[in-house]
């Protein structure tokens, strides 16, 4: 490993001074100033990258981490095997699952419940990480899953495979 | 006396808190526009978002309805009597610039500057260097470290830039031969803006008047982005007291520019003493106009430059400005002499 020495650029008088380089970045400020004012005006594009987000739909990477989503076998059955890894590696704790025998003997056991608080998950992906049998993903593509009660964050099994559509969020009576 | 006190609270009703909250609105509005962004613009009156003029109006509201929260530690007096001094200083400083000179309406002269003195600039700068006590004040009684910390660095940085705004006058004063602000307006409008002969003067005054206000690149006294401030107990309207204080102080600073350097109420090749009604308001509207073009210019400032380290900015203050400003004095009175 070798060291790299960076020659800090040098300051003539003119940068110590402030004023000329004080000068040329508010140059480069006015010149967005006025060139967005006048597209503003003008009703002309390209004046604001601004998104108004609840009336404009809000845009996702195309490998966006959002909320989980439960897979299926090929045969409609959960692959979820009850295993417990993500469980164990939820650094938040936010996973509670119950296990049963399963009917077949393909897989032997499976998740009797399986839920997640949303409130509490921290959006780490350790638990799709963990999943040996790729039973959990982050791609469900949705972020909006605010609710007015602690209670209504928590989803389970059959919201998280799509089975049920997780209620809107309701406001509780006053 | 009357007329005095309708002059006041004109100029600190009217004036002042009109300007502190429209820059509220600008200061959020031409960030965004600087930014390539929007800005603001959710407050609406059925339905009627009108550029998001509202939302001071909104943020008012919700400063006066929000819980005045006092920590354990603090010492409730001094906590409350803190924002009223910085914004009192403020509110005097606004009181005593000069909007307009004397006009003949009505068979009377009437005196567009609230209050009247011979000794206007040190009154100004005594008073605008006097909120320094709200701060300290404001930081002491807090009974938090973090608080006392930004108090701290908020009398350094006031003590030192006060020093930097009186001596940087000192070299326009001169030549005006006088410490009225009205007098200063008049020599202008009769000789040349004080920009002209004393373009030094402008760009230290300028610097440290930006200084004074605490804000941007200068705002390490709050700093709220990180180093938190004097105003971290704050909250409602008396953090709200300290928000106007800062608005407050941008216009007395822009005032003070105005009345000295860029020729106060006077508009070039007009004699708006002797044009009656029409006259003194065509003062106010210049006055005005300049205050806000100057408050423009230093909000633009504050959108561009990244704040200052702390040393820094003692360095600019004592080693640089301070100097340069003596130097400015000293070039401005050998400069008198000699052409005399």
């Amino acid at each position: 490993m070798t060291v790299k020495v960076v020659e800090r650029p040098k300051r003539d008088f003119a940068t110590r001074i402030y004023l000329v380089e004080i000068w040329r970045g508010l140059g480069v400020t006015f010149r967005h100033f006025f060139v967005n004012m006048w597209r503003h005006v003008l009703r002309l594009p390209g004046a604001s990258v601004t998104i108004q987000y609840p009336e404009d739909a809000a845009v996702l990477g195309k490998r966006a981490r959002t909320r989980h989503r439960l897979l299926k076998r090929d045969d409609g059955a959960p692959r979820c095997t009850a295993c417990l890894l993500c469980e164990t590696i939820c650094p938040a704790k936010c996973i509670r699952i119950t296990a049963e025998n399963a009917p077949t003997t393909i897989v032997e056991k499976r998740a009797k419940t399986f839920d997640i608080d949303l409130g509490m998950c921290i959006f780490c992906g350790y638990c799709v990480e963990a999943c040996p049998v790729d039973a959990i993903h982050m791609d469900a593509n949705e972020v909006e899953i605010s609710a007015y009660s602690r209670k209504d964050m928590i989803w389970n099994m059959q919201e998280l495979l799509g089975d049920k559509k997780k209620g809107h969020a309701q406001l509780p009576p006053a | 006396m009357i007329w005095v006190v309708v002059k006041v609270a004109a100029a600190i009703l009217g004036f002042g808190l009109n300007i502190a909250g429209f820059l509220g609105w600008v200061e959020r509005k031409q960030s965004a526009v600087m930014q390539d962004r929007i800005g603001a613009n959710r407050a609406d009156i059925f339905g009627f978002t009108f550029l998001g003029l509202f939302h001071p109006i909104a943020d008012a509201i919700k400063m006066l309805t929000k819980e005045d929260f006092q920590a354990k530690g603090v010492h409730k007096p001094l906590h409350g009597l803190a924002p009223m001094i910085s914004l009192g200083c403020g509110m005097f400083c606004l009181a005593a610039l000069p909007y307009g000179g004397t006009i003949t309406a009505f068979g009377r002269a009437w005196s567009l500057q609230p209050v009247e003195s011979s000794m206007g600039v040190p009154l100004v700068l005594a008073a605008l260097a006097f909120g320094v006590h709200g701060i300290v004040m404001a930081g002491f009684a807090s009974g938090s470290n973090y608080g006392l910390l930004g108090a701290l660095r908020g009398a350094s940085q006031m003590v030192a830039y006060e020093v930097c705004l009186a001596s940087s006058l000192a070299g326009a004063l001169f030549l005006y031969g006088t410490l009225d602000l009205q007098q200063a307006v008049l020599w202008q409008a009769a000789h040349v803006w004080g920009i002209v002969v004393q373009p030094a003067a402008f760009i230290l005054f300028l610097t440290a008047g930006a200084a004074i206000t605490k804000r941007t690149p200068f705002d390490l006294p709050e700093g709220e982005s990180e180093i938190v401030g004097y105003h971290v107990e704050y909250s409602g309207m008396k953090f709200g007291m300290f928000l106007m204080t800062d608005f407050f102080e941008s216009i007395v600073v822009c005032g003070l520019i105005t009345a000295l350097f860029l020729g106060g109420w006077a508009i070039p090749g007009l004699d708006l003493p002797s044009m009656g009604l029409l006259g003194g308001a065509l003062m106010l509207a210049s006055f005005t106009v300049k205050v806000m073009l100057l408050l423009f210019l230093l909000m633009q400032i504050r959108w561009t430059l990244p704040r200052f380290r702390f040393d820094q900015l003692l360095d600019l203050g004592w080693k640089n400005l301070l100097p340069l400003s003596l130097v400015n004095f000293l070039v401005t009175v050998w400069g008198v002499y000699l052409w005399r």
